[in-house]
């Protein structure tokens, strides 16, 4: 868009796709619409996804889940690393596509996108540090050891935010992820476009294939094959309107998914601290207990 | 059957470069010491001089901790999370040098290069991306709300694990908000003056790590400087104690993880093989210069032969010699002094009636070279069996029940670490539970993780490093 370098020259557009199981494909639907930005002004079109995408996203959601849950903590957090250092090399584009998709002054975006950088960085440190936090030893009347750690719930589908389309999808997936679910997200209606790109950047941060799926599209139209297949685990409902998300909740009744439901009506602070509710919200405790046997008494006089 | 030699598989050296000298690193600048002393660092395994170093005193000490002290107001009121950029930096470049790195230490300390590559490097650089991520979410830790940093932290390390030493030392005092003054051990100074070289790549800002080469009257005068906040000294249970004395009525905090006699318990459903291992592992890694290891060998009476000769099999198949061969398994000592006190010792154990026996072992003819050995019908008055000997020597102790193991563990002045082998799940938490040590190894021995927390019972030391535990150490919470 910038002109006068660009003078004799033909820009190469960029065909936005969808990026699940490690690939980029369109719509297996064929579909798509129209981006525009905030004064209306034809950005892009960006994959329409079907009810079909969205299951094929669960799918290679479902398929990946063994890998990435049983990496080391250390391992994760060093790839979630890896994905700001990615980034980082990249602020120029995600800058230029974030104030285009929410109409913002340059400096201002490179700010939104500078905190998405350092949002992966915090999620990085966590990997290794929230069962520290959330899980222990219990001291239970009686002579067993007991032992509650966590473990990721599995598939996650998330309801991206709609105003911010880059550090709210970003806010949203990192966590889910850093614990070792997987993600199916549907990236902000009207503004997918740092959405999808951000696949492209996870494509070469060493995220397994199937980690994260990108889809786009109309929100209630995938969302809701989504809460209702018995193959995902949880639902994060930040980016529904209310009357979605009560839709929504019921039909994820249906197999006891774990649902975050958005926050108040004006939305969520995604430049506040992001504190730990959304790494524990998909979070499962498990309890081992073994029994610790008896030396007698006279062990316990040294 | 025919026997097939190993051929020589050394690692470069090519991808070390090591200066002829090097000066301390005080507020950012590598800087002759006050007096202009040096001292000269050797390879251990072959007497050869590989670098001269500026020797610290009293006067530089001051001017470390000054500059610590003006860079703690600053690196202190960082966000956490610009902090925590610093360390995953670090982490990172380390990563990157981590073969540079694994050569130098084994050059200037003489373990196999087996051990700095696939032990010492990846552990330092797994600490510092650790600690990274704890910089900003301190208030998550169980410390209370926005716990605040001590000041200046003087740290003196061993030479046994030269850089990992620092890893976890410098790790926590800088992601809590501390700014550091470290003295490596002389001996052993190289890796810790390339660290500094990886701070400044890394754009840490002046004076928030200083590195200070020198010998024990430097170490003395950093515990003693006035403006000290905070001593962390990882080495001999003798001097902790006098850095005990010397803080005391200060108002320093102080951690300490000093000596051990770890007890590696074996019963007698034990899988042999796998705790052959696990007793080689416990008393060889490192040529036994380990503060946690395994050097007290305590078997069940009935498989006590055997266990011993299932041991004694696999101790002639030791490979001793040159550190940077890859298929080296002891390599040097780490000087002529350690050398000397690992020799008293043994010929104390002979004289005072312990049993003693090492394979057919062929020693370098230049360098610090100790053979794996073993000491039978050793009592708990043995000296072997009662003083660290911080060396390849294992002494070895029966009982009949485990309310004997349990008793014959603990009697020791030491509790940094012990070992339980057995197939039996509650025998092993059983035990567990009455063993006055910091560490239990179960089925395993000398595991070391970042996040897990590491530190001794009784005279083995105070406070613990790794973990979340490990963060206690830099924070004012008192």
């Amino acid at each position: 868009m910038s002109d006068k370098t660009e003078q004799n020259r033909l820009s190469v557009f960029k065909t936005y796709k969808l990026y699940v199981g490690g690939k980029f494909p369109r719509s297996e639907s064929g579909r798509v619409y129209e981006v525009q930005d905030s004064k209306g002004k034809w950005l892009a079109n960006a994959p329409l996804s079907s009810r079909k995408d969205a299951r094929d996203a669960v799918v290679a959601a479902r398929k990946a889940f063994g890998g990435w849950s049983g990496a080391t903590a250390y391992n994760r957090g060093q790839v979630l690393y890896r994905v700001a250092e990615m980034l980082e090399g990249r602020k120029g584009q995600f800058v230029h596509e974030v104030a285009h998709a929410e109409g913002l002054s340059k400096s201002r975006a490179a700010e939104i996108v500078e905190a998405a950088i350092d949002r992966w960085v915090w999620y990085a440190g966590w990997t290794d540090k929230i069962g520290q936090i959330v899980g222990g030893a219990n001291p239970v009347a009686g002579p067993f050891f007991n032992l509650s750690t966590p473990e990721p719930t599995g598939v996650v589908a998330i309801v991206a935010p709609r105003e911010s389309s880059f550090l709210g999808l970003v806010s949203v997936v990192a966590p889910v992820i850093a614990t070792g679910n997987t993600a199916v997200v549907i990236a902000s209606e009207k503004a997918p476009l740092p959405a999808l790109s951000l696949g492209e950047v996870l494509a070469t941060s060493d995220v397994p294939g199937g980690v994260v799926n990108v889809l786009s599209g109309r929100a209630a139209e995938i969302a809701a094959p989504l809460a209702a297949h018995q193959d995902v685990n949880a639902l994060d409902l930040t980016g529904a309107d209310a009357e979605l998300a009560r839709e929504l909740e019921i039909a994820a009744a249906d197999n006891l998914k774990r649902v975050l439901r958005p926050q108040a009506v004006d939305g969520e602070d995604f430049a506040a601290d992001p504190g730990t509710h959304r790494l524990t919200a998909f979070l499962e405790t498990k309890t081992v207990w073994h029994p610790t046997g008896s030396l007698g008494a006279s062990g316990s006089s040294y | 059957m025919t026997k097939f030699e190993y051929a020589p598989a050394p690692e470069s050296r090519s991808v070390v470069d090591i200066a002829p000298s090097y000066g301390l690193f005080i507020d950012g600048e590598f800087t002759e010491a006050a007096d202009g002393t040096v001292f000269k660092t050797v390879s251990p395994a072959s007497e050869e001089v590989l670098s001269e170093v500026a020797r610290a005193g009293a006067e530089d000490v001051d001017r470390a901790v000054k500059a610590a002290r003006r860079a703690f107001e600053k690196w202190s009121a960082l966000p956490g999370a610009e902090r925590a950029k610093y360390l995953f930096r670090i982490a990172r470049i380390i990563q990157e040098r981590s073969r540079e790195l694994a050569v130098l230490e084994t050059l200037d300390n003489g373990k196999p290069i087996r051990e700095t590559r696939d032990a010492d490097l990846p552990l330092v650089a797994a600490h510092f991306f650790y600690y990274a991520g704890w910089a900003d979410k301190l208030d998550h830790a169980g410390y209370g709300a926005n716990p605040r940093p001590l000041g200046v932290a003087g740290q003196v390390i061993p030479w046994n694990f030269p850089l990992l030493m620092l890893a976890w030392k410098i790790a926590p005092a800088l992601a809590t908000g501390n700014t550091v003054v470290l003295k490596p051990a002389e001996t052993t100074p190289l890796s810790a003056l390339f660290f500094a070289d990886i701070c400044r790549q890394a754009g840490l800002p002046k004076g928030v790590v200083n590195i200070l080469p020198g010998y024990g009257d430097a170490g003395a005068a950093l515990v003693e400087h006035p403006d000290v906040n905070k001593v962390a000294f990882t080495g001999s249970t003798a001097v902790g104690k006098a850095i005990a004395r010397q803080v005391a009525g200060t108002g320093k905090k102080l951690t300490l993880e000093l000596g051990g006699k770890g007890a590696n318990i074996v019963f007698d459903d034990a899988p042999i093989d796998q705790a052959v291992e696990g007793i080689v592992t416990g008393i060889f890694f490192n040529q036994g210069q380990v503060c946690c290891a395994g050097s007290r060998l305590l078997v069940q009476e009935s498989i006590q032969d055997e266990l011993l000769d299932a041991l004694k099999r696999r101790l002639s198949t030791l490979r001793l010699g040159d550190p940077l061969d890859k298929n080296t398994d002891i390599g040097a000592i780490n000087s002529a002094e350690q050398l000397a006190r690992i020799t008293a010792l043994a010929e104390t154990g002979e004289a005072e009636g312990a049993e003693r026996w090492s394979p057919a072992c062929e020693l370098p003819s230049s360098g610090f070279w100790f053979a794996p050995t073993l000491f039978t019908n050793v009592t708990q008055a043995h000296t072997v069996a009662r003083d660290e000997i911080f060396g390849p020597v294992l002494s070895v102790l029966t009982f009949r029940t485990p309310d004997e193991a349990v008793a014959k563990a603990n009697n020791s002045q030491y509790g940094l670490s012990a070992g339980i082998w057995t197939e039996k799940g509650s025998r092993i938490l059983a035990v567990a539970n009455k063993l006055r040590a910091g560490v239990v190894w179960a089925n395993t021995f000398n595991k070391f993780d970042p996040t897990s927390p590491f530190g001794g019972y009784k005279e083995s030391g105070f406070g613990r490093e790794g973990g979340r535990h490990g963060l206690e150490a830099y924070l004012d919470v008192r």
